[in-house]
């Protein structure tokens, strides 16, 4: 290497050829270039336009027609984000971009960083019954561990993958995997994952989770017995018995809680599986793609014959899963067998509605990191400051312009749905730690206040003309105007 | 900022491109769609850790290669040293002559290693490597100034030709070039060892101590290049026809010699539209080319 350099030479750190850059050129990729002595991506930075109307998707921009004409009215809707704004980290230096606009009478500012998470992870909520495996198994990506089960919330299973421990606790490739699996669950792309002793499953962010091969469609309304808890009063004097077939719990309204309180008629109908509690039957049938999760596709399969000491010729028998994509009538025949007849109209507004409960099955990726140490240096001179302001919600934070939840308790730790980011946010640095844009704005005077880089503030229009390297975007309509000045920041 | 890898097929549909840093990789695979999926899986598996480990041995791969010099340790690295080391008594010359060819190589091998695809190229800016099943043939062109796009010949390999390995140096190209040639082309067993070869003959395409031609020390530009101080051409101004003649005279030589020695099979080489071609292979398939010398003679 040479050992000394004119003083506009920059060193690259896009990737790991580390070039140096003279002034003028570019680095060995042709993508990065030195530009009057700074390091500049020839790709875009990512600005957002405020949705116009709801349901405006995340659209390119068209490039601004002629010169800026120096008005801040159109200024005023677009929000620099930090996507592709690059880093000064682990300088103690100003962020990328500090940039101040008006927005309703009153002076923002917007710092914004790539900011490199080396504690950080996501959080999946994957919408299915199915069991996934054990609590505190191990998750798999390309046979490295990178997370582990946590636990199951009603209708779905969470899994949580990431975190320091995998990222730089572990072997290099465990390391090199599980930055490998969050950078691409955090930019949307599928990602194959194992439990140990479990499933495998097939995910990404907004889209229905494959679990061994198999894409579920819709969550269940409740289980079987929660179904019958939910629909007992529709059903009463409609129909004589109703089973909900359901591979976890299989609920019969005659034996059900809710059936005896409204005084349901004893039938003596007798399931298949084990009785848990009265009117809840675990194990009916194997796990499958039939009824209810099941592998029936005949439900009388489950029923034992009537016994003539309760049952009795012409009683009404629904059948139903807990979807309501399946659905069956019977009535008795006189040797209490029973016969299939078209589900009476009385019915099928009740079956309708188990289907109209029941949502889409996706997969949920919330992003995890925690800005702290060096990162907050780039907003102010006194990092806790910044803590502070954002407790105090002095200070809203957001990825790439959408809203972050900060959790309670110390240092800025943050979760973020990825789906409401635009596309292909995240980048890695080796160490292996994920590159994620964040974005802290607050009032200008607060700015002031907690020591920020105030000479290093510029306005928007001034940001706004380095065009070349700029990219627009349509803000995500269900996103809040990041720029909007919050309720809470009248005082500091 | 560490830039993520990028993994995406192209807009067609059937091309794979994979990008890292300065590596650019364009490949296509022939076959069954499931083989053709299983290939680019492990492809984009392989490459995603190429650069890294590429980089760790940076310093080693920049150094002048020699007999006596440290052997580098990574598969890919490896490969570019064994192509050099023809040269190393010759000329100057380092490793990173050879490193898109033997990426190429190395992105091919991990395909062909779990799916029997009937034929596939994996093109890294133009150093290509070169899979053929019996009976399978492609059919190439060539450019000789990427910034005016026009094809100036074009071949065919098919499956009976020795050729596996098609690479392209001249000064037009991203690297620096000791020469004054806008595009040598070689065809030879391997990309790795077509690489190296293009560029020592690109080198050998020149005219020392003319006065038209711009040269720089290749540290003036780039200060970490593996060239150093040596004078890498900037600009060459109009060449008389006697003056191109001689300069390719010169890296024709050093072409044939490179073939008697088994080292490549062909060479085509381009100065100021003029072009000489080394080897029966591509004579008798350069078929757009002959027309074109043609009009030049």
């Amino acid at each position: 290497m040479p050992d000394v350099f004119p003083p506009d030479t920059v060193r690259c750190d896009a990737c790991p050829v580390l070039c140096y850059i003279k002034r003028g050129h570019a680095g060995a990729c042709d993508r990065y270039a030195n530009v009057e002595g700074q390091l500049v991506r020839v790709d875009p930075h990512i600005l957002l336009d405020r949705a116009k109307s709801q349901g405006t998707p995340l659209v390119p921009f068209l490039e601004r027609e002629g010169d800026w004409d120096g008005k801040i009215m159109k200024g005023q809707e677009t929000f620099v984000t930090a996507i592709g704004a690059g880093t000064t980290y682990p300088d103690y230096k100003p962020a990328p971009f500090i940039v101040s606009s008006e927005v309703e009478g009153v002076d923002m500012v917007t710092v914004v960083t790539e900011g490199i998470f080396s504690y950080c992870g996501v959080k999946l909520k994957i919408d299915t019954d199915r069991h996934l495996g054990p609590e505190r198994n191990l998750v798999r990506a390309q046979g490295e561990p990178v997370g582990h089960v946590t636990t199951a919330e009603y209708g779905s299973q969470m899994l949580s993958l990431g975190g320091v421990h995998h990222l730089t606790g572990g072997s290099k490739s465990e390391g090199r995997v599980t930055c490998e699996t969050l950078l691409d669950l955090c930019n949307g792309k599928e990602v194959e994952l194992t439990i140990d002793d479990g499933a495998s499953v097939r995910v990404a962010a907004g889209k229905p989770p494959v679990v061994n091969g198999q894409q579920e469609e819709r969550m269940r309304v409740g289980c079987g017995s929660a179904t019958i808890g939910m629909f007992a009063k529709q059903w009463f004097g409609k129909v004589d018995d109703v089973v909900v077939v359901d591979d976890h719990i299989t609920g019969v309204l005659s034996e059900h809680q809710a059936g005896k309180l409204l005084g349901v008629r004893e039938t003596g109908i007798a399931i298949q599986g084990r009785r848990s509690t009265p009117g809840r039957y675990f194990q009916v049938a194997e796990p499958g793609t039939g009824w209810g999760g099941t592998n029936i596709s005949d439900p009388l399969t489950i029923l034992k014959p009537f016994k003539p000491k309760f049952a009795w010729p012409h009683l009404r028998l629904l059948m139903v899963s807990t979807t309501g994509e399946q659905f069956a009538y019977y009535e008795l025949d006189e040797t209490l067998r029973p016969v299939e007849k078209e589900l009476p109209e009385t019915l099928k507004e009740s079956v309708g509605r188990i289907r109209e409960n029941c949502e889409p099955a996706l997969t949920t990726v919330l992003f995890m990191g925690g800005a702290g140490g060096s990162l907050r240096a780039g907003v102010t001179e006194n990092p806790v400051k910044l803590t502070d302001s954002v407790k105090r919600k002095l200070t809203r934070v957001t990825c790439g312009g959408a809203p972050a939840y900060i959790w309670p308790g110390g240092g800025i730790t943050f979760m973020v749905d990825v789906t409401r980011m635009p596309e292909n946010a995240f980048g890695y640095v080796p160490t292996p730690a994920l590159v994620a844009p964040i974005e802290f704005t607050l009032k200008k005077d607060d700015y002031a206040v907690l020591g920020g880089h105030v000479d290093y503030v510029r306005p928007l229009v001034d940001v706004l003309k380095e065009k070349e390297r700029q990219r627009q975007l349509v803000s995500h309509a269900q996103n809040p105007w990041p720029l909007k000045p919050h309720a809470g920041s009248s005082e500091s | 900022m560490r830039e993520p890898a990028v993994i995406r097929m192209l807009p067609d549909g059937r091309r794979l491109h994979l990008h890292d840093g300065p590596i650019d990789l364009i490949i296509e695979a022939s076959g069954t769609p499931q083989t053709i999926s299983t290939a680019y899986e492990a492809a984009a598996r392989r490459f995603v850790s190429i650069l890294d480990e590429l980089c760790s041995e940076l310093p080693l791969l920049r150094n002048q290669a020699q007999k006596n010099s440290e052997r580098p340790r990574g598969a890919v690295a490896q490969r570019m040293f064994a192509a050099v080391e023809p040269y190393c008594e010759r000329c100057f010359i380092t490793p990173m002559a050879a490193v898109a060819g033997a990426v190429a190589e190395t992105i091919l091998d991990s395909m062909l290693g779990v799916a029997p695809l009937d034929r596939a190229y994996v093109n890294d800016g133009g150093d290509i490597a070169i899979h053929l099943n019996e009976n399978q043939s492609y059919k190439i062109g060539m450019v000789e100034r990427p910034e005016r796009p026009s094809l100036f010949g074009s071949l065919e390999i098919s499956a009976a030709d020795p050729v596996r390995g098609i690479a392209t140096s001249g000064r037009r190209g991203r690297s620096f070039s000791l020469g004054i040639a806008d595009a040598v082309t070689v065809l030879a067993d391997s990309a790795a060892t077509a690489d190296a070869a293009a560029t020592v003959i690109a080198n050998a395409v020149n005219l020392p101590d003319h006065p038209g031609i711009t040269r720089v020390p290749a540290r003036e530009i780039s200060p970490d290049s593996d060239l150093g101080d040596l004078l890498v051409t900037r600009g060459v101004e109009l060449l008389s026809d006697s003056e191109i003649a001689a300069a390719l005279d010169s890296g024709v030589r050093v072409a044939e010699t490179l073939r008697a020695q088994g080292l490549i099979h062909s060479s085509a080489l381009c100065l100021q539209g003029h072009t000489r071609v080394v080897s029966p292979l591509l004579a008798r398939t350069f078929i757009a080319l002959s027309q074109r010398s043609l009009l030049h003679a």
